[in-house]
């Protein structure tokens, strides 16, 4: 038997193609909206991963440092080395700002980082690693600086010396990583005439400016000045240890918050990123049901065009289970090439979004399979317009 | 199948009434017919008269109330249908040829024809072979790869009369397959359904308005108010 889906479609196939063309774009949207939602998630993990540490310890009762603001003093971590099975342990600072590049500006995330320790960038494409203490930078390649090239992160200026890839912020923002004492600086350092303001009030304050306590002034500005404060400590644990066991006695005893790999992904996904995933799932809804709409008028309108012929082919005896294929068919044969031309649209253009779009198989077989089941739920309408010709609209009368 | 070739179509009493109570309408009123087979008859009438109706009764499309139809030695239908399957019915024991040619857009000349035979079963090298057998016959096989649109209106009422005949029905109704034809091509139709229904030895009925092709006819019946009149024709261009 011939196939008559197959015959019509290359009959008309300049109709079919460039419906199909259509409602591939819309497909392609389709995938670059999921592709968008894999891309958050998969931001989340990088940075969990890059991080490279197995607990994240933060201020009691926060979801820091990713969720909520968290601060620690920065002597915090001597104490968690000492903890057991607590192999490396460093204080991390992160401070999501706007970095001068020349005359642009460039949203990041700033990382501070102890050169050497855990939270340092695991691999470079180019350069080297952080090796002094401070005005030195490693960069996100998305951040598109230029290895040498001098960057100002607030009143500072560094000098990148290595490139860095896929290091980027939950929200996808490219990372720059400084020295900690530099970060710790950039994240609470006021500008001179704060400062000066701030002297003079310590200065008029009498409880600060003792008469026959020398020091004391000095002392209370010295400890204004500075910035004792990390937002959290990432640690490392020795083999052997489990992360829940090296993690409770830190909550234990140090009276701090402690995450496990497995909580922070929770955090970042379930949490920071929920709302986001809420938004795209409405658009992904939309989306199908305005593909399905899509398909049902194009598959409605295109049998609707051809009932003249489907009441001959009922009246010469071809079976409702023919006509009713040849429209299942056309439609799935549609919902295949929007399919292909989404897939390959969403491919193509994936590469361009500022964000990270990962398109994965997996989502694609799912497009697929949904395509399949919009196509043939669509051609319903259309099956059932068809069964209702009579035959003897073939014959005048 | 022989006895069908040997017996026609035969219709006794056929009755069809629309609606019911005050409204009810009888269109047919008792129609008697015998059409032999290797015989085209005319069935002419006025619009309104019910040619339209017993075509569809004929070619089991819409069920009538009462009578008797037999095709061949099978009755097929008597107070009901006696055929369970009137899709297969139509596709195997009857042929269809309609005013416009209403040719599959889609499909080349020979699957158009074909596209019987593959219904019923047959494989496709068998079906396009019976095509081919038959658009030879009726001279169009040198169009057998062409689309429809590319066909003159002569020549896709030859592919539809291929299309009727190639499961070499017993019967076949032809709903005034002339009608948008010029005189010499209407001719042509009407020589062509007598040469096949010779060649084929099929019953074939003509409904036809066509004052051009009502002298060719050697039988004719006329059907006014719901009910039939044979007359004998001049048979004129075929002796």
């Amino acid at each position: 038997m011939i196939s008559l889906a197959g015959r019509d479609i290359l009959h008309a196939w300049g109709k079919f193609v460039f419906t199909g063309v259509g409602l591939g774009l819309l497909i392609g949207v389709t995938l670059t909206m999921a592709g968008v939602y894999r891309g958050m998630v998969d931001d989340a993990k990088v940075l969990l991963s890059n991080s490279g540490a197995d607990l994240w310890v933060v201020q009691k009762d926060t979801l820091g440092p990713y969720a909520e603001s968290s601060s620690l003093y920065d002597d915090t971590y001597r104490g968690i080395l000492g903890m057991p099975g607590v192999a490396r342990a460093a204080n991390v600072t992160y401070l999501t700002t706007q970095v001068r590049h020349g005359d642009r500006d460039v949203r990041a995330m700033v990382v501070g980082i102890l050169p050497n320790g855990p939270g340092e960038p695991g691999y470079l494409v180019a350069g080297r690693q952080i090796t002094r203490s401070h005005y030195e930078a490693v960069a996100d390649i998305a951040t598109k600086f230029k290895l040498g090239e001098r960057i100002q992160i607030r009143r500072n200026r560094y000098t990148v010396v290595g490139l860095t890839r896929r290091m980027v912020s939950s929200s996808g923002d490219p990372m720059v990583f400084i020295p900690l004492k530099d970060a710790q600086e950039a994240q609470f350092l006021k500008d001179n005439d704060a400062i000066i303001n701030q002297r003079g009030r310590t200065a008029a304050n009498p409880a600060f400016n003792r008469p026959g306590v020398p020091g004391l002034l000095d002392a209370v500005i010295a400890s204004q000045s500075g910035n004792p404060f990390v937002n959290a400590v990432l640690v490392q644990i020795k083999p052997g240890f489990t992360a829940e066991e090296v993690a409770d006695p830190i909550r234990r005893w140090k009276r701090l918050q402690v995450y496990t790999r497995a909580q922070m992904e929770e955090i970042l996904v379930a949490k920071l990123i929920a709302t986001s995933s809420k938004q795209i799932g409405m658009f992904l809804v939309i989306l199908a049901i305005v593909s399905a709409a899509i398909v049902a008028f194009i598959i409605y309108t295109l049998t609707l065009g051809k009932i003249r012929e489907i009441a001959v082919l009922k009246l010469i005896g071809t079976r409702n289970r023919t006509i009713s294929s040849m429209i299942l068919q056309q439609a799935l044969g549609l919902g295949v090439i929007g399919f292909v031309v989404g897939k390959i649209s969403a491919t193509f253009w994936a590469p361009m979004f500022p964000k990270y779009v990962l398109l994965e198989p997996g989502d694609a077989a799912r497009g697929f399979i949904a395509t399949m089941v919009i196509c043939a739920l669509a051609s319903v309408l259309a099956i059932r317009a068809a069964l209702k010709v009579d035959p003897a609209e073939a014959i005048g009368g | 199948m022989a006895d069908m070739q040997e017996n026609g179509i035969h219709i006794e009493g056929l009755r069809k009434r629309y609606g019911e109570g005050d409204t009810a309408v009888d269109a047919l009123k008792g129609v008697d017919m015998r059409v032999a087979p290797g015989e085209v008859v005319g069935l002419i009438g006025p619009s309104g008269s019910g040619k339209s109706t017993l075509l569809k009764c004929l070619g089991a499309v819409i069920e009538p109330t009462a009578g008797r139809m037999t095709l061949g030695s099978d009755v097929i239908y008597e107070d009901g249908w006696k055929i369970p399957d009137l899709r297969a019915l139509r596709r195997d024991k009857i042929g269809f040829v309609f005013q416009a040619p209403y040719l599959i857009p889609f499909l080349d000349v020979t699957d158009n024809v074909a596209l019987l035979p593959m219904l019923a079963g047959r494989s496709n090298a068998e079906s396009r072979k019976r095509a081919l057998e038959i658009l030879d016959a009726l001279d169009v096989a040198h169009r057998a790869r062409a689309m429809p649109s590319q066909l003159s209106g002569g020549e896709q009422q030859r592919v539809s009369i291929a299309r009727s005949l190639v499961n070499h029905p017993p019967v076949i109704l032809a709903d005034e397959p002339t009608a948008p034809l010029d005189s010499e091509r209407a001719l042509a139709v009407i020589r062509i359904l007598n040469k096949m229904a010779r060649q084929y030895n099929t019953a074939i009925i003509v409904v036809t308005h066509d004052e051009k092709i009502i002298p060719t006819f050697k039988r004719i019946y006329h059907i006014r108010d719901g009910q039939t009149h044979e007359e004998v024709g001049e048979g004129r261009a075929f002796e």
